[in-house]
């Protein structure tokens, strides 16, 4: 399929979508504080460009750190994993009970915890898109093409060759794998602890725009909220099927 | 002294499992030896015991391996890395100094009809091109013996023929002593000084034919009544061998 198609079928998608929404709102005269339509989120995003757009800062600030985070903390963990099966088999349990473990149960023990609010919210979202990396990374570094370690063997290669040279070349696939889901699941964990913490004031995210709209039934404004966070969403993902691009063109077939 | 020297050297898996029955073999410098027989006669898992992948369980295999290189089934490149980088790979791991390393590998690159694809990755090649990679990744280290792991079994036949022949060039013009995996009687016959048949369950040598034809080969010694001759022998030998432990159980 043509990259035009691509992008140009979606784009009808959305557009038809949107034009029987307004219409259906305008047909039959539904409310803006019942179902918003779009004209009206769009002026709603307007208005509030300031309030929503620091929001959105926020929000994204709290996910990019606990994005970090879960990536340092993550491939670390793979690393030591992969040294010894016996590690692995000792930790990994853990690993699981965290991923398992819903983080809106969690959250509010983080909070109290922690008394930063931004660095307890960093915290909770870091812990939701964790697992991802680990699980992919420890996978991809154990993913080493049989032959070539042999081959390396039997050319006398260090451990440390074997690692820098085969095993983390090996593992980038399956490491970008484990960042996509990461990068979304870092944005959920960023808007839930946003949730949980309740935190108003300047730095307030988005999720306390959607809080707040509730409260006061300002329905356009929260769906503009939601379409920021929807679209932050969005461009997380770009941001990680670009990168990926970049580093596994041309010789992983996942790219071509 | 031979450069192979293998004296009652068997293996038996933990589970008891004869892979190799004690055999006797010897390989001199300068030969081209290849390992033929059917699958699960041991061939590769011989090949590894010269290379030292593998130990024998009884026996020993003595070789000098100061300068073995190892040629896989399959190419075994990384898929990230350059032709260049690939070929290069063996002399970096020893930590030879880059500018030296790089007029080795033009020099491999060169020998296998590469030249112009140094900075190509691997998937952007042919598989006949992938494996003279492989072949120009072992040449790189100059070797004086080169064991080879069916190299060219899934190769298209044509492919495989050209690679057979630049093959047998690169032997004599370097001097090396080769032994060659391979369940091909055509490839035996066409390339070895000497053939070592092998037979399946449990893996054994069961014979030797010399191929006394003079080098340099072609394509033609393969129409002659004498290669009929000699691929005849080998194939009677090896439908015997089956014929005496294989069969039904």
């Amino acid at each position: 399929m043509s990259l035009g198609l691509r992008i140009l079928l979606p784009l009808l998608v959305g557009a038809v979508l949107l034009g029987g929404w307004q219409a259906a709102t305008l047909v039959w005269d539904v409310p803006g504080y019942v179902v918003p339509s779009p004209v009206m989120t769009a002026q709603a995003l307007a208005a509030n460009a300031w309030p929503l757009g620091r929001a959105l800062l926020s929000t994204m600030e709290v996910t990019l750190l606990a994005f970090v985070l879960a990536v340092v903390v993550g491939v670390g963990t793979s690393f030591l994993f992969v040294q010894s099966r016996l590690i692995e088999a000792a930790l990994f349990p853990y690993a699981v009970l965290l991923q398992v473990t819903p983080i809106v149960a969690v959250a509010p023990l983080i909070i109290i915890w922690v008394r930063n609010p931004t660095a307890a919210m960093v915290v909770c979202a870091a812990l939701v898109a964790l697992f991802p990396v680990i699980s992919n990374t420890t996978l991809g570094l154990r993913s080493v093409d049989p032959d070539l370690r042999q081959y390396f063997a039997l050319n006398r290669a260090t451990p440390w060759q074997v690692l820098v040279r085969l095993r983390v070349p090996s593992a980038l696939p399956y490491f970008f794998g484990g960042l996509r889901i990461a990068s979304g699941l870092a944005l959920i964990g960023a808007v839930v602890a946003e949730f949980v913490a309740g935190t108003g004031g300047s730095g307030a995210g988005l999720a306390y725009e959607i809080l707040q709209s509730g409260f006061q039934l300002d329905l356009p404004r929260m769906f503009a909220a939601l379409l920021l966070i929807a679209l932050a969403g969005v461009g997380l993902f770009a941001l990680m099927a670009w990168l990926s691009r970049l580093c596994l063109g041309g010789w992983h077939s996942s790219e071509l | 002294m031979s450069a192979i020297e293998a004296r009652g050297a068997a293996l038996t898996y933990q589970d008891g499992t004869e892979a190799l029955r004690p055999l006797d073999l010897a390989v001199e410098q300068g030969e081209f030896v290849s390992l033929l027989g059917p699958s699960g006669c041991g061939k590769s898992t011989l090949l590894k015991l010269m290379a030292g992948l593998l130990a024998p369980s009884a026996g020993t295999v003595a070789v000098d391996r100061s300068r073995l290189a190892f040629v896989f089934q399959a190419p075994t490149l990384m898929p990230w890395a350059s032709v260049a980088t690939n070929v290069r790979l063996p002399l970096d791991l020893a930590g030879t100094p880059r500018r030296r390393a790089d007029a080795r590998v033009a020099d491999a690159l060169a020998l296998v009809g590469l030249d112009g694809f140094a900075s190509r990755l691997p998937r952007a090649l042919s598989g006949g091109m992938q494996m003279r990679v492989s072949i120009a990744r072992a040449l790189v280290m100059e070797p004086g013996l080169l064991l080879m792991d069916e190299p060219f079994g899934a190769l298209d036949e044509i492919t495989r023929y050209k690679l057979d022949a630049e093959l047998l060039a690169l032997w004599r013009s370097r001097g090396l002593t080769v032994v060659f995996v391979t369940h091909s009687i055509h490839e035996a016959v066409f390339l070895s000084t000497r053939i070592v048949m092998m037979a399946a369950r449990p893996g054994r040598i069961v014979e030797e034919v010399a191929v006394d034809e003079p080098y340099p080969r072609t394509q033609d010694f393969t129409v002659t009544p004498r290669f009929a001759a000699l691929a005849r022998r080998v194939q009677d030998s090896l439908v015997r061998a089956s014929a005496v432990v294989g069969g039904p159980p």
